[in-house]
Parts: C-alpha cells; sequence; structure tokens
C-alpha cells in the first residue's frame, strides 16, 4: 500500500497512469459506441480516431526529439529524416520486397516479415544517427543544427528523386509508395482503426514510461548533469560526447519507430511529409510542449495539430484567397513568442509557474501565522 | 596525440590526395559523357558564379556569428527578401528612364531589407541575447519562417522575373570565349562580390567602426570596459548581414525567377560556405563559397544535375566530419568547450 | 574621489560582496589585497557595473554610479585593466590602443590627439613601439599587460582600476610594470590596484584594503599594514598559506 501511495506521490506516474485511463476510455467508447455514438460526435468532429492514432504515433517520435532537444542540447533540424527512413524502409520492404530485392513471396507473405522490417529500420536509422552525431555533437551547439538540417533535405530529396536512379521504382518520386500491408500478429490483424488506436497507444504509452525511466536512471542524471552545466559534467568524467551522441540515436531509432508505424498506418507514404516543412513541424511541437519534458511531446503534438486543424479551417474564410501552407507563419510567431517568454516550453513553463503559485501559498500562510503585527 | 614523423608525412599528404582522387574521379565520370576541356571550363565558369553569391550570403553569416555568436538563421530570408523586394519595387511606376529605374528599385530593396534585418534584431535577437544557444537558433528558425510565410502572403506562389543589368530586359546578353556560354550578369556578379568583399576588407582593417566589431568578435568584455557597445555592435552586424543578404538576392535575380521559397536553399548553402571557410571571417566565406560553387557545380554536371544539392550538403557534412573548422579556421575555435557563453 | 558605501553583489544566489566600503582620494595609489575568492575582483566589476551592485552606493567626484551602463562609467572616466590582460589578440598592438580612446573618438574625439596619447604611452613602455604592428596575441605575458595598461590610459581615465597586474608575470617584469604605475602616480593618475601579490602591491600603494570572503577585514597606510602581524603572516610571509585561520586573534 505504502508503495501505491507513493507512486500516486509521484505526478509523473499519475499523469502516466491518468493518461493510460484516458485512452483506454476513449477507445472503449468507440468501439462500444454506447447509445450508438462515437468519440467523434462527442467532440463535434473535432477529434476522432484518426487524430487520436497520429497524435499516438507523433508523441512516439517527439519523446526522442525532446530528450534530444531538451537533454542532449542540440537542435535537430532535419528529424523528420529519420522518420522518413522508418516510414519508406517500411513502405518499400514489405510493399516492394520481392520486385526489388527478390526477397521470396512466402517471407513477405508472413506476419513477421513487416516487424523485422520496422526493426530493421530502426537499426539503420540508429547507426546512421550515430555515426554522424558522435563526430559532430563534439563540436558546438549549430553544427548539429546545420548539419540535420542538411541530412534532412538531402534524404528528402533522395525520396523525391527515386534514389538518384532513373525512374520511380524504388521511392515512387512524388507519388511515393503504396500497398503497404497492415500489422499481423499471427492471425489476429492490428485493423481496423480501433486496433490501431490500441496498438499505437500501446507503443506511445510505452514509449512515455521509457522515457521517463531513463530521466530518472543513471544515464538520465548523467544527461541532466549534461544539460546543466557541461563543463561541470566533464569536470565530473562524463562523457560528454557520448552521451550527445547515445541520446541523439535514441531520437532517431523512436522517429524511425513512429515512421514506420505510419507508413502502417497510412498504407502509403510519399515525400511531402519528410521535407524540412515536416522537420520544422517537429520542433515547434517539441518546443511549444516542453524540450526536456516526455509531458511535453503528447501535449506539443496536440496543441500544434489542433492549431492547425483550427488555422486551415479558419484562415481560409480570414484571408479569402490565400492558399497554401500558411500556418507558417504562425508556426514561426509562435517559435518566437515561445522561445522568448517561455523557453521551456508550455508544460515546463506551467508547472514552474504551478509550484512558484504554490511556493507563494504556503509563504503567505506561514506569515500570517507566525508574523508578528 | 602525437604523430611520429613518418606519421605527420602521411598526415600532411591527406589533403592533397584526396583532391587528386576527387580529381581523377571526375574526370573518369566525365569521360563517360565525352566530356572535353569546354564542359570543364563552362561547370568552372558557373560554378565560380554560383560561388560568388553563396560567398556574400556566407560573409553575412560570417560577420553576425563572430560579433554576436549568433548563427542567423533568417539569413536566407533576408537574401530572398532582396530579390523580392527589388522585382515589387521595379514594377512600380516610376518616371525614370529604364536604367534609373533598375538603380532605385535595387538601392530601395537594400534599404527596406536592412530595416527589417534591424528589426529582427531588435524585436528577437536583443531581447533573447541571455538565452541558450539552443533558443537563439529556434528564435532564428523562426524568424526566417515567419518572413517566408510573410512573403508567400504578399507575393503569392508564383515565380517572378527580374531583368539583367545590361540590357535592362529578360533575355541577357551572352559572351563566347573559346565556347565557354558567360551570361554579361555574371560578369556584374563578380565584379559586385570583389567590390564588396574589397570595401568589407576596408571596413574592418581600416576604420574605427570596424575595428570595434572585430574587437566585440575577439573579446566581448575587454570591448566593453573599453566602452564598445555590444547592442550597438549586434544592431550592425545584422544590418550588415541583411545588406549583404539583399545585394547578393538581387544580383542573382536576374538569373533565378525569385520566389517566396528561394531562401531557403539559398541560406543554406550560404552556411554551407561559411562552414567550409571556417567561419572566422569573409575572407574564408569568399574561399568556402568558391569552393562550394565548383565542386557542387562540376559534381552535378558529371553525373546527374538534380543531384546538386545532395553534393552540396554532403561536402557540409563531410566537412562537419572531418575538418570541422574549415579552411581558415584554428581546431580549438570549433571543438565544443562547453558552458561558454557570451554574455 | 572614488566613494563606496556598503556594497553588496551577487552571483545569483551567492553573495561576493557583503557591504563593502571604501574610498579612493585623488592622486593617491589605494591597494586591495587578500587570497583567491576574496571578491577582489567583483569589487572591481561592481564599480565598473559589470556586474552591479544589488545595494549599496558608489559616488564618483560626488556624483552616484551605481546604476550607470558600462560604457557610461567609462565615460566618467573609469578605466578598469581587467585580469589576465584580456587584449584583443588578433588586432594589432595600433589597433589595441587606438580602441582604448574609442568612446572619445566615436564620440568626436579627434584622432591626432589620440595619436599623441599612443606616443606618450610608447614613452612609457617602449616595447610596445617595437610591436606595434604585430598582433596583440603574439606579445608576451608582460608585454600583454602594459598594452592592456596603455589601452587603459588611451581612454584618459581620471581613476585606473587594474586587477592583479601582476599575474602570471615574473617578478622582474612585476617590478617594471609597477615602476611604471609609480611613474603615471607622478603625473597625476590615481590608481586602485588590486593584487595577490601583497609585498608588491603593498610597496606601490600609500593606502591599502584586506579584503576575505566578500569582507573588508583590514585598512590603513601601507606602512602599517605591512608591519602588522596578521597581514604578515596570512600574506606577506609563506605566500602559498591560505590566509584564514581560526583563532588567529579575529
Amino acid at each position: 500500500m505504502k508503495n501505491l501511495s507513493r507512486l500516486f506521490a509521484n505526478t509523473n506516474a499519475a499523469g502516466w497512469l491518468a493518461l493510460t485511463a484516458i485512452v483506454l476510455l476513449m477507445g472503449w467508447i468507440e468501439i462500444a459506441a454506447p447509445s450508438g455514438f462515437d468519440f467523434a460526435d462527442l467532440s463535434g468532429g473535432v477529434i476522432t480516431m484518426d487524430t487520436m492514432v497520429r497524435i499516438a504515433i507523433l508523441t512516439v517520435v517527439l519523446v526522442g526529439l525532446n530528450l534530444v532537444m531538451g537533454y542532449a542540447g542540440q537542435v535537430s533540424l532535419g528529424h523528420a529524416a529519420f522518420y522518413g527512413i522508418g516510414a519508406y524502409v517500411s513502405a518499400i520492404f514489405t510493399a516492394r520486397g520481392h520486385s526489388l530485392f527478390g526477397v521470396s513471396q512466402s517471407v513477405m507473405a508472413s506476419w513477421q516479415w513487416p516487424w523485422f522490417v520496422m526493426f530493421a529500420g530502426m537499426a539503420f536509422s540508429t547507426t546512421l544517427a550515430y555515426v554522424i552525431g558522435k563526430p559532430i555533437l563534439r563540436l558546438r551547439g549549430h553544427y548539429l543544427a546545420m548539419a540535420t538540417l542538411g541530412l534532412g533535405i538531402m534524404v528528402y530529396i533522395l525520396f523525391r528523386e527515386n534514389m538518384g536512379v532513373q525512374g520511380d521504382h524504388i521511392t515512387g518520386s512524388y507519388d511515393g509508395v503504396s500497398g503497404i500491408p497492415r500489422l499481423r500478429v499471427g492471425e489476429f490483424e492490428i485493423w481496423p482503426i480501433s486496433r490501431y488506436y490500441f496498438f499505437a497507444w500501446l507503443v506511445a504509452l510505452g514509449v512515455m514510461a521509457l522515457g521517463m525511466n531513463l530521466i530518472n536512471s543513471r544515464t538520465g542524471r548523467a544527461l541532466r548533469a549534461v544539460h546543466g552545466s557541461e563543463v561541470a559534467a566533464q569536470a565530473m568524467g562524463v562523457d560528454v560526447a557520448a552521451y550527445k551522441a547515445r541520446v541523439f540515436a535514441l531520437g532517431a531509432a523512436l522517429a524511425s519507430l513512429g515512421g514506420s508505424m505510419y507508413a502502417h498506418f497510412q498504407a502509403a507514404v510519399s515525400p511531402s511529409p519528410f521535407s524540412f516543412g515536416g522537420s520544422l513541424e517537429l520542433v515547434v511541437m517539441s518546443s511549444v510542449g516542453g524540450l526536456a519534458s516526455i509531458w511535453g511531446a503528447p501535449f506539443g503534438v496536440t496543441i500544434i495539430l489542433f492549431l492547425k486543424e483550427f488555422l486551415r479551417s479558419r484562415l481560409r474564410v480570414l484571408l479569402s484567397g490565400a492558399s497554401g501552407e500558411h500556418e507558417i507563419i504562425f508556426y514561426g510567431l509562435l517559435l518566437i513568442v515561445i522561445m522568448i517568454f517561455l523557453p521551456e516550453g508550455i508544460v515546463i513553463g506551467a508547472m514552474k509557474r504551478w509550484k512558484a503559485w504554490q511556493a507563494r501559498g504556503r509563504k503567505e500562510t506561514a506569515l500570517s501565522e507566525g508574523g508578528k503585527a | 596525440m602525437k604523430l611520429s614523423a613518418t606519421e605527420n608525412r602521411w598526415k600532411s599528404l591527406r589533403m592533397p590526395a584526396i583532391a587528386l582522387a576527387l580529381i581523377a574521379v571526375i574526370l573518369y565520370l566525365g569521360a563517360q559523357k565525352n566530356f572535353g576541356p569546354v564542359q570543364y571550363a563552362q561547370f568552372i565558369a558557373d560554378g565560380l558564379r554560383g560561388g560568388a553569391i553563396y560567398a556574400m550570403i556566407a560573409m553575412g553569416f560570417v560577420i553576425v556569428y563572430n560579433v554576436t555568436g549568433v548563427i542567423n538563421f533568417a539569413q536566407g530570408a533576408f537574401v530572398m527578401l532582396g530579390a523580392m523586394l527589388a522585382v515589387t519595387f521595379h514594377e512600380m511606376e516610376m518616371p525614370f528612364s529604364p536604367a534609373l529605374r533598375l538603380i532605385v528599385s535595387v538601392i530601395l530593396s537594400i534599404a527596406a531589407t536592412t530595416l527589417i534585418g534591424v528589426l529582427v534584431e531588435r524585436l528577437t535577437i536583443h531581447p533573447a541575447r541571455f538565452s541558450s544557444p539552443l533558443t537563439l537558433i529556434i528564435i532564428t528558425v523562426g524568424v526566417f519562417i515567419t518572413i517566408q510565410g510573410l512573403a508567400l502572403l504578399v507575393w503569392g506562389p508564383d515565380a517572378h522575373i527580374f531583368p539583367s543589368f545590361t540590357t535592362l530586359e529578360m533575355a541577357d546578353k551572352v559572351f563566347r570565349v573559346n565556347g565557354v556560354v558567360i551570361k554579361a550578369q555574371g560578369f556584374w556578379i563578380w565584379g559586385i562580390t570583389a567590390i564588396v568583399l574589397i570595401w568589407l576588407a576596408f571596413f574592418f582593417e581600416k576604420t574605427l567602426l570596424g575595428k570595434a566589431m572585430r574587437a566585440c568578435a575577439v573579446n566581448q568584455r575587454a570591448a566593453r570596459l573599453v566602452g564598445i557597445r555590444f547592442d550597438r555592435m549586434s544592431l550592425l552586424a545584422f544590418a550588415m548581414a541583411s545588406a549583404l543578404g539583399a545585394i547578393s538576392g538581387i544580383i542573382i535575380a536576374p538569373l533565378l525567377r525569385p520566389s517566396f521559397d528561394i531562401g531557403l536553399n539559398l541560406g543554406l548553402k550560404g552556411f554551407v560556405a561559411a562552414i567550409i571557410g571556417g567561419l572566422v571571417n569573409p575572407v574564408g566565406a569568399v574561399l568556402g563559397g568558391l569552393m562550394l560553387g565548383l565542386l557542387e557545380n562540376i559534381s552535378a554536371g558529371v553525373t546527374k544535375a538534380g543531384m546538386r544539392d545532395i553534393y552540396a550538403y554532403s561536402l557540409l557534412i563531410l566537412t562537419l566530419l572531418f575538418r570541422p573548422q574549415g579552411l581558415l579556421g584554428a581546431k580549438k575555435t570549433a571543438v565544443e568547450t562547453g558552458g561558454e557563453s557570451r554574455a | 574621489m572614488l566613494e563606496i558605501r556598503n556594497i553588496s553583489t551577487y552571483y545569483g544566489h551567492v553573495q561576493a560582496l557583503k557591504n563593502v566600503s571604501l574610498e579612493v582620494c585623488e592622486g593617491e595609489i589605494v591597494s586591495i589585497i587578500g587570497a583567491n575568492g576574496a571578491g577582489k575582483s567583483t569589487l572591481l566589476n561592481s564599480i565598473s557595473a559589470v556586474v552591479p551592485p544589488r545595494s549599496g552606493q558608489i559616488f564618483f567626484n560626488g556624483a552616484e554610479i551605481t546604476r550607470l551602463s558600462v560604457e557610461a562609467v567609462v565615460g566618467m572616466g573609469i578605466c578598469q585593466v581587467p585580469e589576465r590582460r584580456q587584449v584583443f589578440s588578433e588586432l594589432t598592438v595600433y589597433d589595441n590602443l587606438l580602441l582604448g580612446a574609442y568612446l572619445r573618438l566615436s564620440g568626436g574625439g579627434s584622432r591626432a590627439e589620440a595619436q599623441k596619447d599612443m606616443e606618450n604611452i610608447f614613452e612609457l613602455f617602449p616595447i610596445l613601439r617595437e610591436r606595434s604592428k604585430q598582433p596583440a596575441g603574439t606579445l608576451s605575458g608582460g608585454e600583454q599587460q602594459m598594452l592592456a595598461i596603455g589601452r587603459g590610459m588611451m581612454a584618459r581615465p581620471k581613476i585606473l582600476l587594474l586587477d592583479e597586474p601582476s599575474l602570471g608575470l615574473a617578478p622582474l617584469l612585476v617590478r617594471e610594470i609597477f615602476r611604471a604605475l609609480h611613474q603615471l602616480r607622478g603625473q597625476g593618475m590615481t590608481i586602485m590596484l588590486v593584487e595577490q601579490d601583497a609585498r608588491a602591491a603593498l610597496g606601490l600603494a600609500d593606502r591599502a584594503y584586506v579584503m576575505e570572503t566578500g569582507r573588508i577585514e583590514l585598512s590603513g597606510s601601507s606602512e602599517s599594514l605591512m608591519s602588522n602581524e596578521k597581514v604578515k603572516q596570512a600574506y606577506l610571509g609563506r605566500l602559498d598559506r591560505h590566509p584564514k585561520r581560526k583563532g588567529a586573534g579575529r
């Protein structure tokens, strides 16, 4: 019993359990559809199962990015590249594995194959990130920012230009790859969408728990030491560059995982979500939610996704004749404002103000109780 | 790590060896396509032209970075603004001859872009001057996309046109030298870049203000103790960077069909050039720019034209992996010193 | 001339100066001695407004300067020669000196006057004339210290604040530099000198203050301090001994 109460005293764990409960509740509403309605009706069409799945997938990606930006203190301006690598690897090998690489039909048809490909993609992304990150993370912050930016654009161009080869048989150029099979475990297919919802959130919640665990572990303490003062951390024997490289690799792994989940969700991939705009959106989500916070991931994703929807529907009314992705103006302004006034992001900023408010309340009661006339 | 004499000798051979290997590969690939000296000369000419533009954009990066320690991600936006504003001013009704109209629109564009650069510095950089480098990068990214988004709003997604400086029309005068085609605009680009570079050299070497900026770059604290105001230097640096960006956008506008989104690519290539040069001084920026322009153009020429950007960014990553201090930088300037703040 | 009343300066939560008061009269050489971390540099930085004090006041020739900006303090005629020289290593000796007069020159001062001042500094430190075209980073420690002092002088200050000029220099050089400072005083300069080398400092200064952990512990004329038992044991004896001794009569 004592352990349980201590568990609840820990706000992180409490929050995680609360989120799990909410996810389960919402899932149940969709499936059971009591009185014949689903969540979409309940929220006026704003929150659909589709949205919730996307939030889960992006949360997986964002946890990784938050660890990189918040704890390694490095900007990854090309994170969508790893997201895209995961997506395209899954797409190509599960949809075109036979025609391109001669993978036998029986292997392609097995239920294990997509999972194997997913993990292979993660392994590739992780290795790529580590190999590039280790030497560059020794350098000052902006070097990684620009390296990841360049990498991101390169990967995007490769997707768009069919890896530099004539034709479109590898990555499908602008049209991308379609016909991606759904994930299965044995005979159980993770589809329709309500099943995918639970799968996606299972992964997302698991990744969040992993992240929170990591931060409280020895590695996490080392990371926080690095985040606080690199010189001090180095003096204490922490190999700063190695830790940063590992965090960067982890961020890439999670992004790749998210990408694979995305591929199997959409059943088709195209280059556009993985452009610089895609990386930018990830950075905005991370900055808004909170760089050094695991909770910042779901919050940031949710806020930005809803903002995007809101802007798309309202902007068309406001600026008649406006076309294209004008939300980037708001992204830009949002980034500037948040970074100047609330650089730790909304989650940590809110927590700080909450704690300060509480502390002030305690001080006031102490003064009024113990103070002389 | 102490190296023996023989190891040292191998190490000093590394750079020339790589260069030779690269040239061999290029010549091999070119032979596949039956390239002769004329084609190579053409690649070199075009590469140097692009390189000059990258050089000037890089100079803007270098100045801001050296004086303020900020990597100005928004530099590309100034390039785009220079080109687009020049187009807009040029399309306005003016009671001038075509030549004068061109000159006036150029001057107005530079002035307007510089003003925007100053506003950016005062509104976004100055309030955040004590923030972490990460925060500052994100802020300048935010500035970049805000400006690009507003540009989309104002000018729409279409490409515009700007007349060449020589003919004052769309079609440019073309020179043929031994079979190599050189557009007249190329000479404008080289000429203006050279003039700007000479002027910058004079400014930083001979004028008090230039020396004060250099002092700020070298040792901010001592500069303050001498009475140099950091916020003024920061403002000046951004003003210069935006002016340089605008000029580069303007001189390439006739060749490029400017639109709202040219800033990302050009800005990034400018940054690559700055890194190759070493982020130390404008000379490095020029060397880096020319080298980038040459390598990117020749590589794309002997393989596939659409791969040009990939070569440029590969060069960036290779430089960061193997020689982060660039051509002119000292090793210690690039390597993480951890916790060093410029406040 | 310079009056410091009860200033307390903090670095974040750490209090580096605790109610420090002192004064410097015109034409004097006053020295602040004490061990590492005693707060001596912080004192100078508080005067120069690099780290402004949180409480207390600083007066210069009657005017309060506590909340002025760094360049305003320089403009009032208070010039700091910072710790470890801090020359502009990539600029030439000539440029370093020229920038010393930056405030005057950018405010409309005449170049010719600045050149004349530079001549005087070359008289004081002839080696600088030899090296005037070299980058300051190529100079030796002692030469850089001379350059830093010269740079400070170029602002035509009314008072010169020196932060540990002897740091990292051989005793012979220290004597040469202190001789130059003596000469400057002879020309009417007021000097406030923060030093770890107590012997050299007391040899040069008229009066001195002894600082420990952010407070002024002792003050008096140089002679009286040199014969003070506590000072002798703590600072003039074995200079590597930690000066804080419990029960030493505090």
